[in-house]
């Protein structure tokens, strides 16, 4: 595109779109405004779910599909790159508009299902499978017996506040983002308001921290401005590193301008005017995307010098964090952008009296600010409607594990796991029974099926001595053995502690080594190390008392979580490894013996064979048998048989 | 601003701002510490010193954590004492279990932590992880397996001496204080000041012995071995064997050392008033010529090693005359004993300094002989002192034994911070004008304060003189110099701070009650000594005449000179 046009769109888009207080546009805008949101279009349009999960999922070959088909069939079209709408499950995601009908959407869309669908949408027709809806666009054609997409049930419950752009818009393009009402919030901000009135408005709203703690945001941001300071600091934590949690990922990359957006106002509302984005090395395509979009909010005025002419001044940088899973603790995030080792700090002072460098800091998690310009749009009232008595407005939840459906979802805060699990979810995938969800990251929880009517809402979970933390929420299956379960989380732990405190450095350490004793068992024990075995047990429960009660932050004083909640509601289980030595989930390696039945065998010798330790013995055509000292519990043999003979306990 | 708590059910008043830690240390309860360190940024990180305040979730640490107003706060109920108990539990699981063969058997603060709490089982199973004891440097020896990871070493190293020459590396139960690159700290920005040994609670980090060598040259009769002590040694001795700290302490020294078979021991002060006079020539000349001033004083061999290290920029203001120790070395083998007839060859030359740089300053040189053959610390002579079976309490005091042990109080006053600055302008005003200065003692060179600045006139010129202790305020200072602070003639430089009385070397168990007495023997020796300045030290004079030549001449410079070496910290 000529510079002339970009720079007539980028004057259009500020003056008439975003300082349009009223939003009712002239015909003429309507018009322009209807062509840049492609709601008018005159080819088709195809629109590419190319997030980090779409990816995974194999949409760039997808991609080159498409181009290679569309040259091949000599078809002219649009294809538009977008982030992610949260079914994960369902990537790589891939919709059609046609001039005048509303946008398809297919799921799983890979490679070999291209032509086939794009086939029969050029021609008007539909293919038998993968539609998964279409959306609702006013004034557009619909097609004829397709679900509308809120109504799956995948999306029908969800209040898509923050997601409202999420994998519909370009991530690269600041104008898909601006037409759809975007940076009128922080225009608004800096001519309406002073500093102190949007911590007033935030704190109305009752908006807590999305990162784990909850701590009310609103009045996090009056201290930091209330804090003397020639200098302050926004920081914004895209550090996200709990295991199974991937939500402010797929924010950044689906639209980046609302994280923006909610930066620069946090930024002016604590009168900073520095702003940082530590986002971990490892997002690359979050990084590559940020960048690029902060590249272009500074290209519109929205972010720099001077903003809308206010006086108000904000640089916004990014800086990579090395993935340490500590320095998503606020504390430990301020020491590393320091340059230093990445240590937590002890509270108080709190970073918002004395932060980076000792400057009043306000350090928010990307949702917690995706969520900032909503609020300032449509108001504290609007946002609080949504929600619990405690816990208001939506939340993010990412969906990992053995659900039939898996991917990230916003809902309303409240709604129960139940309903999340069945409804949204899909249920326990091939059938299985629900053994439990895991919530929380690595220091979260293990939830029982009793449980599951809690609402998922700060109260409610805290009731509980739960932390709602970031909100991944993993569906466990029967098929999963919950002492090995809370051994990997201590392992995670363990490997990402910091090393600084005691407590959290030796005590996870410790407890990874009673875990291990408890998931394995030694070719050889001597009464000794039985002995030693047992007395690690008993320690379990005070050395996790110990840690919670000293750790000097809040990793170590959950780090216990996942073996308190796991002894506190599958106590048999642990009972039955260290009493029994048995693991009736199969999980734990070293606890199965495996049998042979000998009605079933008929002596094919191939167990024999692959077996590594040599265990089984048996002539050719006669029933075999496995030598129990020697089984090391591989399950190569069970594998291996084609009869089913080989069973275990 | 005042407020009151509620300390185990006692009513106490504090102020706001402290920490829990500082008001139970003032009402007389003492919890256990173990990363704690007064003059050091409480990090919080050992948890030993938590606390139960009434209302919070989990337990507090009081070396850290502010007392606010509605506190009530328990220090030694049942929650708490289990919690430091377990924590000490932890630590031991993965502590070798060799305190009889250790270097701090009996000084070591863990022993005391796990006595304290009583500790009588090993609770949790250890994972031995196979660790290379860090030997290669001739100062100072780490052996990570008795690290217990305070971090008390890394923040001295950090915050008192300014190169960062140790830190944490590693995550989880992997983490261990470690060097750059992992090659061990003879490789690295190590200045070998030994602060580090000073406030390490256990036999982590001590000094690279040279007790066994210096035992095989006593008992070798092919040897002729001789002594030198520092100024800050007598004191030293005298607070570990519970003695007066007088006049007769160094003859009570000389006794010992004689009884442990050194043939002659000298006193390094002698040495220290050669240093005056050849620096007070230097700096005449200097100030004369006004080039490479300020003068920076090369008497501590970790500030020398900083320079040489990480400002080479500096190094042509640096004084090149050698360290009092070095100086001795030089006079006992070259002039000396072979005055006194015997065979350089045969003269074994040890030093006793409460330096751990000193040891590398004697190994490398930059000559192909060594000056002193062995450097112990005053730890080392210690224990020599009780390995040999020698009871100094019921010993004569024996008077010095070599014309060369005279020294004036200017010598000894090279133990404490500002110290050598005093000599020094005692002999720069006399060189100068031909007269005393008046009054001899320079008031505002004297105490504990890191940073002592002094105008004084010599010759009716002024001459601004600064003494900086703690080598990370000696950097602070020369980055003053380079961003363009002028007018200053003189900068003295000591890398542990306060000086040779706090050194790396000094006794086990160095606090602030032992600096303020060592400082005080120190200058009640510039009280009572006849002689207070280098240029009326007879042999000082004596040796000029006879062996060496006018301060800072061709001759003096070839002998008392150092050769300048080419160190890199990687």
């Amino acid at each position: 595109m000529p510079t002339q046009a970009i720079t007539d769109n980028r004057a259009f888009l500020v003056e008439k779109v975003i300082k349009n207080y009223s939003g009712i546009f002239d015909a003429s805008t309507t018009e322009r405004v209807a062509v840049i949101r492609r709601d008018k279009i005159s080819r088709p349009v195809i629109y590419l779910g190319t997030g980090t999960s779409g990816s995974i999922s194999g949409a760039k070959a997808t991609l080159g599909k498409i181009n290679s088909y569309l040259s091949e069939a000599r078809f002219s079209a649009d294809i538009i790159e977008v982030g992610c709408t949260g079914f994960c499950s369902a990537e790589p995601l891939l919709d059609i508009q046609l001039p005048g009908k509303t946008r398809l959407s297919f799921r799983n869309v890979t490679e070999d299902k291209v032509e086939d669908i794009l086939n029969s949408v050029f021609h008007h027709t539909l293919p038998d499978d993968h539609i998964l809806g279409q959306y609702k666009q006013d004034g557009l054609e619909e097609w004829p017996n397709i679900p509308m997409l809120e109504q799956i049930s995948w999306f029908s419950l969800q209040r898509r506040h923050i997601l409202k752009n999420a994998g519909i818009i370009s991530p690269a393009s600041i104008e898909d983002y601006i037409v759809r009402g975007g940076y009128k919030s922080l225009y608004k901000t800096v001519l309406n308001y002073p500093a102190d009135k949007i911590c007033e408005i935030i704190e109305q709203s009752e908006l807590r921290g999305r990162g784990g703690g909850g701590y009310p945001t609103g009045k996090k941001w009056k201290v930091a401005l209330d804090t003397a300071g020639d200098q302050k600091f926004m920081i914004c934590n895209a550090d996200e590193s709990d295991p199974g949690a991937f939500m402010d990922r797929a924010v950044i990359e689906s639209d980046p301008h609302r994280v923006i957006e909610g930066i620069a106002i946090a930024a002016y509302a604590i009168g900073a005017s520095q702003a940082i984005i530590y986002v971990r090395t490892d997002y690359e395509n979050s990084l590559k995307i940020l960048e690029q979009a902060i590249g272009q909010a500074k290209d519109y005025g929205m972010i720099g010098e001077d903003i809308f002419g206010s006086g108000f001044n904000l640089s916004v940088s990014i800086r990579q964090g090395a993935g340490a899973f500590v320095c998503g603790e606020e504390t430990a995030l301020l020491s590393s952008l320091e340059g230093q080792r990445g240590l937590p700090r002890s509270k108080p002072p709190f970073p918002a009296e004395k932060g980076l460098w000792e400057h009043p800091t306000v350090i928010n998690n990307v949702e917690t600010l995706a969520n900032v310009p909503g609020i300032l749009e449509n108001g504290p009232g609007w946002f609080k409607a949504v929600g619990t008595k405690s816990s208001k407005g939506t939340k993010l939840f990412s969906i990992a594990g053995k659900s039939v459906y898996t991917g990230f979802i916003e809902v309303p805060m409240g709604l129960t796991f139940s309903t999340i699990i069945s409804q949204i979810a899909g249920g326990v995938k091939d059938g299985r029974a629900l053994k439990a969800v895991q919530l929380g990251g690595p220091s979260g929880v293990c939830i029982p099926p009793a449980d599951l009517e809690t609402p998922l809402d700060y109260e409610a979970l805290s009731d509980k001595g739960v932390n709602l933390g970031l909100g991944g929420l993993i569906i466990l299956d029967d098929k999963t053995c919950m002492v090995n379960l809370a051994r990997y989380f201590i392992e995670f732990l363990q490997n990402e502690s910091c090393g600084k405190c005691i407590p959290c450095r030796e005590g996870t350490s410790k407890m990874l080594d009673i875990l291990e004793g408890i998931t394995k068992r030694p070719k050889e024990e001597s009464t000794h190390e039985t002995l030693e075995r047992f007395k690690g047990v008993v320690q379990l429960e005070n050395l996790a008392s110990v840690i919670r009660d000293t750790s000097l932050c809040g990793l170590g004083r959950n780090a216990p979580n996942p073996v308190l909640s796991s002894l506190k509601w599958f106590r048999e289980e642990f009972e039955e490894h260290i009493f029994d030595r048995k693991c009736s989930a199969g999980v734990c390696h070293d606890l199965r013996s495996f049998y042979i039945d000998v009605d079933l065998c008929n002596g094919c010798n191939i167990c024999q064979k692959k077996c590594p330790e040599n265990a089984i013995v048996g002539s050719l055509k006669m029933p075999h048998f496995i030598i129990e000292s020697k089984c090391t519990g591989c399950a190569i043999c069970f594998d291996a048989c084609k009869f089913s003979a080989i069973f275990f306990k | 601003m005042l407020l009151t708590i509620e300390i185990n059910g006692q009513q106490v008043s504090s102020k706001r701002g402290e920490t829990i830690l500082t008001v139970l240390n003032r009402i007389g309860v003492k919890v256990p510490t173990l990363c704690h360190l007064s003059n050091l940024s409480p990090t919080g990180a050992c948890r030993m010193c938590v606390v139960e305040v009434e209302g919070l979730s989990h337990l507090v640490p009081a070396c850290s954590h502010q007392v606010e107003e509605w506190m009530r706060i328990h220090t030694h109920s049942p929650r708490v004492l289990k919690a430091r108990k377990t924590l000490v539990e932890l630590l031991l699981a993965n502590h070798p279990d060799d305190c009889l063969y250790c270097d701090r058997n009996g000084t070591c603060e863990l022993q005391e932590l796990s006595e304290e709490l009583q500790v009588r089982e090993r609770k949790y199973m250890s994972r031995n992880k196979p660790v290379q004891i860090d030997k290669a440097c001739p100062s100072i020896q780490r052996d990570p397996a008795k690290c217990v990871l305070c971090m008390r070493c890394s923040r001295v190293c950090r915050e008192i001496v300014g190169v960062s020459a140790i830190d944490a590396v590693g995550r989880g139960s992997h983490t261990r204080i470690g060097t750059s690159y992992n090659r061990g700290l003879n490789f690295n920005a190590c200045v070998r000041c030994g602060q580090c040994i000073m406030v390490c609670p256990t036999g982590a980090l001590t000094e690279k012995k040279s007790i066994q060598q210096v035992i095989e040259a006593l008992s070798n009769p092919d040897l002729y071995p001789v002594v030198q002590f520092s100024p800050t040694v007598p004191a030293a001795i005298a607070e570990e064997f519970g003695l007066k700290s007088s006049k007769d302490i160094l003859n009570l020294l000389r006794a010992a050392l004689k009884k442990m078979g050194f043939r002659q021991s000298f006193d390094a002060s002698m040495a220290a008033d050669i240093n005056i006079m050849e620096e007070a020539a230097l700096f005449l000349d200097r100030l004369q010529k006004n080039t490479k001033l300020p003068l920076l004083t090369s008497c501590c061999p970790a500030w020398v090693r900083y320079i040489e290290v990480f400002r080479p920029e500096f190094a042509t203001y640096l004084s090149p005359v050698k360290s009092p120790q070095q100086i001795m070395g030089t006079l006992i083998k070259q002039y000396i004993t072979s005055s006194a007839g015997v065979k350089p060859g045969k003269v074994f030359v040890v030093s006793v300094t409460p330096c751990t740089a000193g040891k590398s300053e004697a190994e490398s040189n930059g000559s192909e002989t060594r000056l002193v053959d062995a450097v112990i610390t005053i730890r080392e002579l210690i224990r020599m002192i009780r390995l040999l079976g020698i009871d100094i309490s019921n010993l004569d005091p024996e008077p010095a034994d070599s014309a060369f042990s005279i020294s004036s109080s200017s010598g000894r006053l090279f133990g404490i911070s500002g110290g050598h600055l005093e000599g020094l302008i005692r002999s720069i005003n006399f060189m100068s004008s031909g007269q005393e200065l008046s009054p001899l003692k320079i008031n505002d060179l004297r105490g504990l304060k890191p940073k002592k600045e002094a105008k004084v006139r010599i010759n009716k010129q002024s001459v601004n003189v600064v003494a900086v202790s703690g080598l990370a305020n000696a950097i602070g200072f020369i980055d003053e110099i380079a961003n363009g602070r002028e007018n200053i003639h003189i900068v003295e430089v000591m890398a542990c701070l306060n000086g040779c009385i706090n050194g790396g070397g000094q006794r086990t168990g160095t606090d602030e009650k032992c600096l303020k007495s060592r400082m005080k023997a120190l200058y009640d020796i510039d009280e009572e000594e006849m002689v207070k300045v280098a240029h009326k030290n007879p042999v000082v004079n004596e040796l000029f005449e006879k062996f060496l030549s006018g301060p800072n001449s061709q001759r003096n410079q070839e002998i008392l000179h150092k050769t300048p070496l080419k160190t890199s910290a990687i």
